[in-house]
This record gives C-alpha cells, structure tokens and sequence, in this order.
C-alpha cells in the first residue's frame, strides 16, 4: 500500500532559526496520527510546510503519490488536503455559514467531482455547523463567537472541504471534557467514512484514545514514530515532557 | 569624448550629493514604514510643510532656512505623536491598517496639498541663504553649496538618529517594536507610546528634510508627490529599517537619476525613482541588503 | 481564467431582483436621469451630470478591487489616463471609430496595465501593491509627458463632434448617454460580483488571505482578476474624456482629484456594497458641485480629502453600513 502523505527530510528556517530540520513521515490512507511535541517544536510549521502556506526550503511533500513541491496552498486543498489553523482566523466579513461556504465553492465545487449549488450548498454548510455543535449560531458573525467556538469553526471550515486528509491543529484547546469527548468522536466519525487525520494535541488524554500511531517533535525533529503506547514511554520522549 | 566624460563625473559627483539629500528625506519613512510599519503615503506632505516654515521662517522673519526649521521641530514632533495617536485609536486597534488606515493618510496628503496651494498659491517658492548659491572649489572639482548643504545635514541626521537608536533605551525599543511587542512589554516599555515618539520623531526628520528641499530647489505645493515615489522606492531598495541599506539605496537612486537626467533630459527623471520601486518589488522584495 | 473561479451555475436564490431584472431597472433608472437632465434644457446639466456619473463608475470600479478584496489601489489617475489617452491616440488614427469602440480600447490597454502590475506585486503584501499603484500614476505620466504623438507635455486638442450621433442635439449629450451606459454596466457588473462565488472568493481574501488559500481561493488568480476588472472600468470612465474637455494636458489628465474623488466616494458611501460608491458619488459629487458654484472651486477639491478622513476615522462603514447594521 503507497501512502497518502509522504514527507521526506522537510527543512525549514525562519532566518537563522531552524524550525524544522529533515522530517520524514508517512501517513497511510484511513490512517489516525497523532502529532504531539512541547510547545514551539514544529507541529505548526510541519502543517504549513504540508499544506503550502509555508514553503519548506528543504526537502519534499508528495500527497496521494503527486509531489506537492511548488504547488500553492490553494492547489493541495484542491488536491484533498486540509488544516484548521491553531490560531483561528475567520473569515471577519462573513457569517459562520457563509464562512463554510468558501472551501465549498472553491475546493468542493473547483474540484469539479461533485457540484453543490444553491439550497444544497446552505444544507451542507449547516449540516457541518451542525457537526461542530454551531448550527444555531449560523447567520452569527465570527466576532459573536467565543474562542473555543472559533476553533469548532475552524475545524468544521476544515471539514468543508471534503477533504482526503484533514490536518487538526490543536482543535481542543480549551474545551471542557465534554466537548474534547465531542469532538474526539467527530474526528473518529470522519475517519470511519475514510477520511485520513492528523491530530495535533497537547491533551494527551485525546491524543492516546484517537491516536493510530504517534509521532513525536521535538526543537525541529522527529523523535519518535510508531505505537503510541510504546512512544510514550521511550526515554526521549519522556525527557523532552518532563524536561519541560 | 571628453565631454561626456566630464558630463558623467559631474552627474556621479551631484548624484552623490542628492543621494545624500534623498536619505534626509527618506529616514522618517525608513522609520515609520521599516520599523514601526506604519505606510504614512503623507510623509512627503510633512516634508513639504517643513518648506513651507522654511520659507516663511526665511522671507517673514529673515532667519536661515535651516535654522527655522528647527525652532519648529517640536511643533512637528508634537503633530506626528498626535498624527499617531489618530491611526492608533482608528486604525491599528480596529486593525483596519491596510484599507482606511492607507486612503487616511491619503487623505491627508491630498488636504495638505490643497490647503498648501491655497495659501501660498501654485508659485515656485525659494529662501534665500548664503549657501543657496555658490560653489565650495576643491581645485579640481567645484561642488555647489545647494547640494553640499543638504547632504551634509542628511548625513548629520541619519548618523545621529543611529546613534540614538542603538544607544539609548528608547531608541533600541522603537527598533524592537515592530519585531516583538510581547518583549517589549516585558521591558516595561508600552509599545503604543514608543512608537507614539517614533512617529514624532519621523515628523521631526520630514520637516527638516523640507528645509533641505527648498534649498536644493524651489518647491510648489504638488511637488511633494515626486517624492512619494522616492522616499518609498529608497526605503523599500535599502530593505525597509535599515540606515546603512537606506544610505545605499538613496545614493544609487541620486546617481541614477542624475545620469537619466543628463543623459535623457530631466523630464524622465521622475519616472526613475518608480521604475526602480516596480523592479524591485517585482524581483527583490527585501532590498538589497536584505536577506 | 475559467478554471479559477469556482464552478456556481444557480446560486442561492438571490436576495431581491435577479439579475437581468436588476439591469432592467437600471437602464430605467438611467433612461429618467437622462430624461430630466435634458429637460433642464441646457448643456450645463449635462456637463455637471456627466462628471458626477463619471464619477459613479470610477468609484463603484475602485471597489471592486479596494472594496471587495481590500487591496488599495492609488494608482486611479494612471488607469483613468491610459483610457483617455488611448482615446487622443484613436482619435488621431482612426477618427471615424464610434466612441464605444474607443472606450473599449480603452478599458482593454487599462486592464492590461493593471494585470501586468497586479502581476508584479499581488504576491507581496498589499502595501506593496498600493506603494506600486502610486509609482504607476508618475510613471504613465512621464511616459505620456514624454510621447509627443499625444502631445507630450503641451497637451493635446480633440475636436469635438458638434452633433451627438443617434439622439441628436449637443454632442455633450451623447456623451453623458454613453457615461451613463458605462455606469449601468459597471454596476450591474459589481452587484453580479457581490452575488457569485467571485464576490465570496474576494471577501475571504479580504478577510485573511491566508485561510482563504487554505479554503482553496485562489488569491493571486482572483486578485488579477479584481485588478482587472477595477482597471478596465477606470480605463473606461476615462476614455470619453478627452471629447469632454477638447484640450487634454497630463497635468489634467493625472489631477490628483480623480484619484481622491474615486477613493473617497465608496469609503464615504460603503464599500461593501456596490450602493455604496454610487451614494458617495452622489454625495460628494453633488455637495463639491454646490460649493464650486456658491463658494470657489478651490474649497470643493478639499470636500472629498476631508470627508474622507472624517468618514474612514469615525464612520468606517460608510453611509451604508449606517443604515444596514449586518453587512452582506
Ligand atoms: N513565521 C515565523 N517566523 C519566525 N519564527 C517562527 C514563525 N513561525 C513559527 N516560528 C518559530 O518556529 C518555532 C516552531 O513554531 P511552531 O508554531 O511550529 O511550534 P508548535 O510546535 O506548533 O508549538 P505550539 O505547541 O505552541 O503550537 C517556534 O520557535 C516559533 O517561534
Ligand atoms: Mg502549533
């Protein structure tokens, strides 16, 4: 079986500062990954450098066999592949269901396999709202919202895009148990209709009941990859948590 | 053959002491635009301004251009921490920097020009100076007191500012702001106030490049436009906040449009300042001395 | 350019008249304007009338690229004088072309201009693009200043026609029919924009490029466009000029008025929405007339400028977004 995402010695500075440096990861197709790593180890940036909002100088992503290198971020979502922003970032102008509406017409529709329109693109846009626990707040604009609720938006934006691998940058910061349950089994749902997912999270809890495998960063690199159980006991992983 | 030779070094040498000039023009945006990332487009309107007072300093009252001006810096200082604290309050904190916060400042580009023309009329306007004629001869080559004047007093300012923004506390604050303003507020330092003081400052140094303006040439009210172009293409060439990328840019842009001037006939030398904006946008974004 | 923009055959059902509809009353709208404009039964009506819809499409074509996808272009004198001196220039070549084919021309040579600095600069961040936009303005000014065909920096003379073909009576009214058909079309083109996928696509660029780009936007492709189309209108709005004044010189042809007036009537009037620019056109458009005729026509200039600042500093939204609480 060839894998859905291969990324291969990615590198990335920011100046002088090395942000990532040779990352190699492969992610299956139905795979669930967990991506875990002390705060400003590189998740973030791994994300960017995948779905092109960052241009890695080193190194190359391919994505369902197709070298990902030079395409624009716009291009891979089209391709199927799709991130929430840890920091989200709504679209300011728009209601919440006009927001999902965006990857709709402009990944779902560009991608030319299925074409929503009109009533179907509302229902769709409040079925997803639905998902994340907002359709009552759809005609809402992003400023109304609280800040956990912008990260449920985040992800459902994410989600819109139909996509083949979906990227969670840290979708539960900050939400109580019940609702980290809520979303676990949404990311968990959506994997069981085949969508692969990449699950970065500080809530090890989550992490350890969503995870498949477990791959772990540390300052730029990647430490550790395999069972999470046996990952989280490595002697490298531990030191870098209770380093911290 | 000879002529043209002496056409050439006659167009590097006054190049150079334009260079000079531009960068006394050009420091204010290099600090507002490069360090604070403010795009005041009103900028060549203060400089204007600073004209303006040299003139009237200079015909009303009959004191040196340069030295009006100066009497005048706290007034320009004051209007830029208040022009700032404007954009602060109605823009930055609304964070519609890039849409109003652009058409304010043009705004007030526009209003400065029309109120100027309406008090001083579209006439050409000079001060009078012992420099304003006259050559300083060094034997070989005579280089004339118009340029010599400016240059000198953009060279004073841009070392000076230097001085005090590496060497000074709030001087090394203002070049952090834009970087980190977590870390500012760490050392204390409230990012709005310094950049409050930089943008004064920046007032400050428009102003006394008007005095510089009106005696290398005499100035009417829409003349300020040319220099838009200018002050933006230099800091953007210099890699935007840096003095010794700014130096370069504005002595290179001196050069290149003295030669234009020479050799095509100074009705193209406007459009050289924004043809070099244009490439380097187009190919090198962060300037030459940038990364 | 096909493939950029989402594929969105029906849309939601639009809010209030469809399209077509929407044309339909414009051109009745246009039809009574022009209608009582005549009926005043001198060609100053028609000289003042003109400016103001001229105006209107500057405006409402401005927003289509600052508005809708908040990339500010100052630029406007450059695109407005490249359609008026291709105009001068067709005038000169081929001096039996009916004046839409010229302003076609026009708006094409404008369109180009703002896709090939669009092109250059839409990938760095939209202070570049809007730094760049006032380099263009000197940079076409120079060039014209320099190219005697068009009269270099004397200026050029273009006869007018006496007769206004097809209606009759003063050429000038010909001349305020096709601004007023420009401006139906420009802003059944923008309100077409608000409505499709495009609009949403300029919105979410907007807003935060960078989600945009991760939604699938395409935002350099659909930033051209924007820039485009705003240059194409401009280039139009521009191109009958010369007809209008009959002596055209770059320091008229490159006021900065036009450049004030274009930006200043839609962040007066709102530029969410193509109402916007059109009742800051009227405003100011109507209020700088006044002045000009009660006060001096050097104190209705300032009108705009400081409207402006006053509008963008307290009332960001516009005269518009007064009224309607909820944008979109
Ligand atoms: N645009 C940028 N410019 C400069 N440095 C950056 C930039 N983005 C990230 N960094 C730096 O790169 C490092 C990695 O950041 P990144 O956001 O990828 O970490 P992370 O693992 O996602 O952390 P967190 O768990 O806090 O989200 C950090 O030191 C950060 O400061
Ligand atoms: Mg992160």
């Amino acid at each position: 079986m060839t894998a859905l995402l291969h990324v291969e010695k990615v590198g990335k500075r920011f100046g002088g500062f090395v942000a990532l440096q040779d990352i190699d990861l492969e992610v299956q197709p139905g795979e669930r990954l967990g991506l875990i790593g002390p705060n400003g180890s590189g998740k973030s940036t791994l994300v960017n450098c995948i779905c092109g909002t960052l241009r890695n100088e080193q190194g190359s992503v391919s994505f369902g066999g197709a070298a990902m290198d030079g395409l624009t971020a716009h291009q891979r979502t089209r391709l199927g592949l799709a991130r929430s922003f840890q920091l989200p970032r709504p679209f300011g102008s728009l209601t919440l269901a006009e927001n999902l509406r965006i990857p709709i017409l402009y990944a779902v529709n560009a991608r030319g396999e299925r074409t929503l329109s009109g009533a179907a693109i509302d229902a769709r846009c409040l079925e997803l709202l639905g998902q994340v626990g907002l359709a009552d707040k759809a005609r809402q604009m992003p400023r109304d919202l609280t800040q956990i609720e912008m990260r449920k938006l985040e992800l459902a934006r994410a989600m819109a895009a139909d996509p083949k691998l979906l990227i969670s940058d840290e979708a539960m910061a900050g939400l109580s148990h019940a609702e980290v349950d809520e979303i676990l089994a949404l990311l968990i749902r959506l994997n069981g209709q085949g969508v692969t997912v990449i699950m970065i999270e500080h809530i090890m809890r989550a992490v350890m009941a969503f995870s498949q495998r477990l791959a772990v960063l540390v300052a730029g690199r990647k430490i550790a990859d395999g069972d999470p159980k046996a990952v989280v006991r490595e002697p490298e992983v531990v030191r870098a948590y209770l380093g911290e | 053959m000879d002529a043209s030779a002496d056409l050439l070094i006659n167009a590097l040498i006054s190049g150079l002491l334009l260079g000079g000039f531009y960068a006394a023009v050009s420091v204010g945006v290099a600090i507002s635009f490069g360090m604070l990332d403010i795009v005041n487009i009103a900028h060549p309107a203060v400089i204007l301004l600073g004209s303006y007072v040299a003139f009237i300093g200079n015909t009303v009252f009959g004191i040196d251009p340069i030295l009006a001006t100066v009497i005048t810096l706290p007034v320009f200082y004051l209007l830029g921490m208040v022009a700032y604290q404007v954009y602060y309050v109605a823009f930055e904190r609304r964070d519609d920097q890039s849409l109003r916060g652009l058409s304010f400042f043009f705004g007030i580009l526009f209003i400065a020009e029309v109120g100027l023309i309406l008090s001083f009329g579209v006439d050409y306007r000079s001060v009078q100076a012992w420099y304003v004629s006259g050559n300083l001869n060094l034997g070989i080559i005579e280089l004339p007191w118009r340029l010599l004047v400016p240059f000198l007093l953009g060279m004073a300012m841009v070392v000076g500012l230097q001085l005090y923004l590496s060497r000074t506390f709030i001087g090394r604050a203002i070049q952090a702001v834009a970087q980190d303003q977590q870390a500012l507020r760490l050392m204390a330092a409230n990012p709005t106030k310094i950049k409050r003081i930089a943008f004064g400052l920046s007032f400050a140094t428009a102003a006394l490049g008007g005095a510089a303006l009106i005696i290398i040439q005499p100035v009417e009210p829409s003349i300020g436009r040319e220099y838009i172009g200018r002050v933006f293409a230099i800091c953007v060439l210099g890699g935007l906040g840096s003095f010794p990328g700014m130096m370069i840019a504005a002595v290179t842009l001196g050069i290149v449009e003295n030669l234009t001037a020479t050799f095509f006939g100074p009705s193209w030398a406007p459009a050289v300042a924004f043809g070099v904006l244009l490439v380097t946008l187009a190919v090198r974004p962060s300037g030459i001395l940038g990364r | 350019m096909a493939s950029l923009v989402a594929k969105d055959a029906e849309r939601e059902a639009p809010r209030g008249l469809g399209h077509v509809a929407f044309i339909l009353v414009m051109v009745a709208v246009a039809a009574v304007v022009f209608m009582i404009t005549r009926s005043i039964g001198n060609s100053y009506a028609f000289f003042a009338a003109y400016v103001v819809v001229q105006y209107m499409v500057l405006g409402t074509a401005w927003n289509i690229l600052g508005g809708y996808t908040g990339y500010v272009n100052f630029g406007v004198t450059a695109f407005f004088a490249i359609g008026a001196y291709s105009t001068v220039v067709l005038h000169k070549l081929t001096p039996w072309m009916p004046l839409p084919a010229m302003i076609l021309i026009g708006g094409v040579m404008a369109a180009l201009v703002g896709l090939g600095t669009g092109y250059l600069t839409l990938r760095l961040r939209g202070v570049f693009f809007s730094i760049a936009t006032l380099a263009l303005a000197v940079v076409v000014q120079t060039l014209i200043t320099n190219w005697d065909f068009v009269g270099g920096a004397r200026g050029a003379y273009v006869m007018r026609p006496r007769i206004a073909p097809l209606i009759g009576g003063d050429y000038i009214q010909y001349l305020f029919l096709v601004m007023l058909g420009l401006c139906v079309i420009a802003l059944a083109t923008a309100r077409a924009i608000e409505r499709s996928a495009l609009g949403y696509g300029f919105a979410a660029i907007r807003d935060d490029e960078a989600a945009a780009e991760a939604s699938g936007v395409p935002t350099l492709g659909l930033k051209l466009i924007a820039t485009a189309l705003s240059g194409g209108f401009m280039g139009m709005a521009g191109a009958p000029l010369p007809y209008y004044v009959t002596y055209l010189d770059p320091s008229s042809g490159f006021s900065l008025n036009y450049a004030v007036n274009a930006i200043a009537m839609p962040l007066i009037g709102g530029t969410s929405s193509w109402l916007g620019p059109i009742v800051g056109a009227i405003l100011v458009g109507g209020l700088q007339e006044y002045i000009r005729v009660t006060i001096s026509s050097a104190v209705n200039v300032l009108v705009a400028g400081v409207l402006m600042v006053a509008f963008v500093i307290l009332a960001p939204q516009g005269i518009v977004g007064l009224f309607q609480r909820k944008k979109r």
